[in-house]
């Protein structure tokens, strides 16, 4: 067993365990929390697949922006947190068959591919590729992204802002 | 690792995360599973820019990253909205738009 299998094996685990607290703990600050483990985990595994940018972007956007925001909507819609942040799931059957079907639909498709070849050589610092690629073939999807942002930005300053 | 291992992992959670959305009562808990599910597709998209050389899936994800931030952002501003007006974020509540 290899280093990298352990670790993928490791990051794994605790990827599918965050992952499963999300959605079954009833305490949703709880759930929270769980994303945000989640989501490192998941930039664990960009680090495994050669991908540093992504671990940081991962980290900064998601784990740090996202996991703030929403903890800031449960703190301001359940005002206080306690008893009255728990909830309750529906469905739970039916929400497992559909969610086991789409996993076995996917899970069909990867035993009939082909095995995989092993990894190619990845060109030298992905950090400059990225910055070069974003300045040439991909300048318009950035600036794109960027009227994005502005427009959510006053899309969330409209809905927040007070009445009259 | 083969490519394999990496879909499948990405499978499982995305099959979590939709476990979430249909189940959960509360909107903030609905896009906790979006949040889940999006990740899941990044594992996908970082897994085959990597084995296939490409970096146009890593830029992909970046872009993907950046756009669900803003997707965050924007449906949670209109969860409080929701709920400074119906005093509920309970999804099965909202029901104004039923015929």
């Amino acid at each position: 067993m290899t280093a990298e299998m352990l670790a993928f094996a490791g990051v794994a685990v605790v990827l599918l365990a965050s992952s499963l607290g999300v959605v079954l703990t009833p305490n949703l600050f709880h759930a929270i929390l769980y994303l945000a483990v989640a989501l490192v985990a998941t930039g664990v595994v960009f680090l495994l697949l050669d991908a540093p940018f992504l671990f940081g972007v991962q980290l900064l956007l998601y784990a740090g922006g996202v996991v703030t925001i929403v903890v800031f909507a449960i703190m301001l819609t359940e005002r206080l947190v306690g008893t009255s942040i728990r909830q309750t799931s529906r469905y739970l059957v039916n929400g497992a068959l559909v969610s086991l079907a789409v996993f076995v639909g996917v899970a069909g498709f990867l035993v009939q591919a082909p095995p995989s070849a092993p990894r190619p050589a990845w060109p030298g610092d992905l950090t400059v590729a990225v910055g070069q690629a974003l300045v040439g073939a991909f300048a318009v999807p950035l600036e794109l992204l960027g009227v994005l942002l502005v427009i959510a930005l006053l899309g969330a300053l409209y809905f927040a802002r007070s009445e009259g | 690792m083969p490519l394999g291992a990496y879909l499948t992992l990405a499978a499982l959670v995305f099959a979590i995360g939709l476990f979430g959305v249909l189940t959960r009562r509360n909107a903030v808990g609905i896009l906790l599973g979006i949040e889940l599910m999006l990740n899941a597709v990044n594992i996908n998209l970082v897994a085959f820019a990597r084995f296939h050389a490409d970096l146009a899936g890593i830029l992909f994800t970046l872009f993907t990253i950046s756009i669900t931030v803003a997707e965050v952002a924007v449906g949670l501003a209109i969860v409080i909205v929701i709920f400074r007006v119906r005093r509920t974020v309970e999804a099965d509540h909202l029901d104004l738009l039923r015929g």
